[in-house]
């Protein structure tokens, strides 16, 4: 690895500090599952290092029924899904955390490092897109919100402008009757990167029997994580039955832009869209009745 | 194992007899297996260097490097972590514990007993890993199932023997802390 040197501000200010005065040339280290990796191989660069895991924001994890989930950029994926308030109120959220890697990764990845890290395959920015979260950025020129799907602009870059770093993830307080899954495909059971990816969260009525609201995130199948609007948009106020989720499905694929590549043919990913799509939809509507 | 002290580049001097300057190098203060540890290393060095190059505990392998493998699994404060993926400047006041601090007063943890007695090993390169990992599973959940011994070892790579002999041994290690 290249000489570089280290920083671990305490403070937000002394961050944003830093990020400022190293002019371009300083990466952030949260978990450093990506970043470690990407500097030992030569495919980032780094004059300085600057870890951010001694900043109280980026390490909070408050939960509470009417404000929703404050999840700091840099909060390990472990520390969600042992957390049983939040594991039962955002469970897209909790299946994308036990997902990332094996143990070993999740006891430091982030989700905000996922995000940053903006990988069309990430496997929690799906979740986070149906969970409605938004990503609250702060630089130089103070706090600004970013919607998720917004976040990435291409494979390995968003919107994070020179000095800016993210502070935390904002999520919604959850409604009663709603339920959320993130399911990915990979030919293995553990420790592979998605060929596609799936997070949808749907809101149902008083009575069960109908979808009031949903929301479907897609990965690894466009040059950045997508939010299927249409599909999303299609499925409030239909009813519970497999056709629903089958033409959810179907209207997704119609966001889906995929490559072909040694993980699968774009036809065979766009394919997949609409199985996980449904699969996704039928869990999380169990998981809404659950409650 | 005494104080674990490993100040090499302090006491290196230039021509003149003066020490070299050392500024690239940061001072840490650590816990290693329970006691304290003081290493010089530059940012950019893993704690699987400092672990294996400066303090001299060479238990945790360097296999793939890149986090994909578990050979260089330790704990970092109580949870599992791939060491290559650790800055060494990171450690700074962090209680670290390594497959050399598993034996008590000579006698192996059961774990390490039931490895050697299943033959769940075969060129050993992968076992420091498994064994820190199915520490870690056994301290939190005595009593794993199958699949959670699988699930939990998911990022510990063995190439030679399969897994079968490994779940088994942790099985076993499970039943003999159990009866203890
Ligand atoms: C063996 C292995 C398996 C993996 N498996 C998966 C998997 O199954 N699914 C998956 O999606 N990923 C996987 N990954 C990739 C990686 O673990 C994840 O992307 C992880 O969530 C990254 O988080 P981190 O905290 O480690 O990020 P870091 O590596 O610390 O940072 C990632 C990037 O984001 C930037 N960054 C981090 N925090 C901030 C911030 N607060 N503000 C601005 N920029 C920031 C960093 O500078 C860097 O560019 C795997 C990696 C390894 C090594």
């Amino acid at each position: 690895m290249k000489d570089f040197t280290y920083a671990a501000p305490a403070t937000l200010q002394e961050a944003t500090r830093l990020l400022t005065a190293a002019n371009g040339s300083a990466r952030i280290l949260a978990g450093g599952t990506d970043i470690i990796v990407q500097l030992r191989e030569g495919l980032r660069d780094a004059g300085q290092v600057i870890d951010v895991k001694k900043i109280p924001e980026l390490m909070e994890l408050s939960f509470s029924p009417q404000h929703g989930l404050r999840l700091g950029a840099a909060v390990p994926c472990y520390c969600i899904y042992e957390n049983a308030e939040i594991a039962k109120a955002y469970p897209a959220l909790v299946d994308s955390a036990r997902i990332i890697g094996g143990w070993q990764i999740q006891s430091r990845a982030s989700i905000g490092g996922n995000l940053c890290n903006s990988s069309p395959a990430a496997d929690s920015i799906p979740s986070l897109i149906a969970h409605h979260a938004f990503a609250e950025v702060v630089g130089p020129a103070g706090k600004r919100k970013v919607a998720v799907e917004s976040f990435c602009t291409a494979p390995g870059r968003n919107v994070l402008q020179q000095g800016e770093l993210l502070v935390a993830l904002v999520f919604p307080p959850t409604m009663p009757h709603s339920g959320s899954a993130y399911e990915r495909f990979i030919p293995r059971n553990e420790m592979d990167i998605a060929v596609v990816g799936v997070g949808t969260r749907v809101q149902l009525n008083q009575a069960c029997d109908k979808i009031e609201f949903a929301r479907i995130g897609l990965a690894a199948v466009a040059p950045t994580p997508k939010f299927a609007q249409e599909a999303s948009e299609w499925l409030a106020g239909k009813p519970l039955a497999e056709e629903t989720y089958a033409q959810a499905g179907e209207l997704a694929k119609k966001v889906a832009t995929p490559i072909s590549d040694m993980r699968g043919p774009a036809e065979y990913r766009t394919h997949l869209v609409g199985v996980l799509v449904k699969r996704t939809l039928e869990k999380a509507v169990e998981r809404a009745k659950g409650k | 194992m005494g104080r674990l002290e490993a100040y090499p580049t302090l006491l290196q001097t230039n021509h003149l007899g003066q020490a070299n300057p050392v500024a690239k190098k940061t001072h840490v203060s650590t816990t290693v297996n329970n006691e304290p540890a003081e290493f010089l290393c530059e940012p950019r060095e893993s704690l699987l260097e400092v672990l294996r190059d400066t303090l001299k505990l060479t238990g945790a392998k360097e296999g793939c490097n890149n986090g994909n493998c578990g050979a260089c699994t330790v704990l970092l404060n109580d949870v599992p972590v791939n060491s290559c993926l650790v800055l060494g400047v990171e450690a700074e006041g962090a209680s670290i514990e390594t497959v050399e601090g598993m034996a008590c007063e000579g006698h192996l943890h059961p774990l390490q007993q039931c490895f050697l007695e299943g033959a769940a090993l075969q060129c050993g390169i992968c076992t420091p890993g498994f064994l820190v990992t199915a520490k870690a599973l056994l301290d939190k959940n005595p009593t794993p199932s199958e699949h959670d011994i699988r699930f939990n070892l998911a990022n510990n790579l063995c190439r030679c023997t399969g897994y079968d002999k490994i779940v088994k041994a942790v099985q076993e290690a499970a039943k003999e802390l159990a009866a203890k």
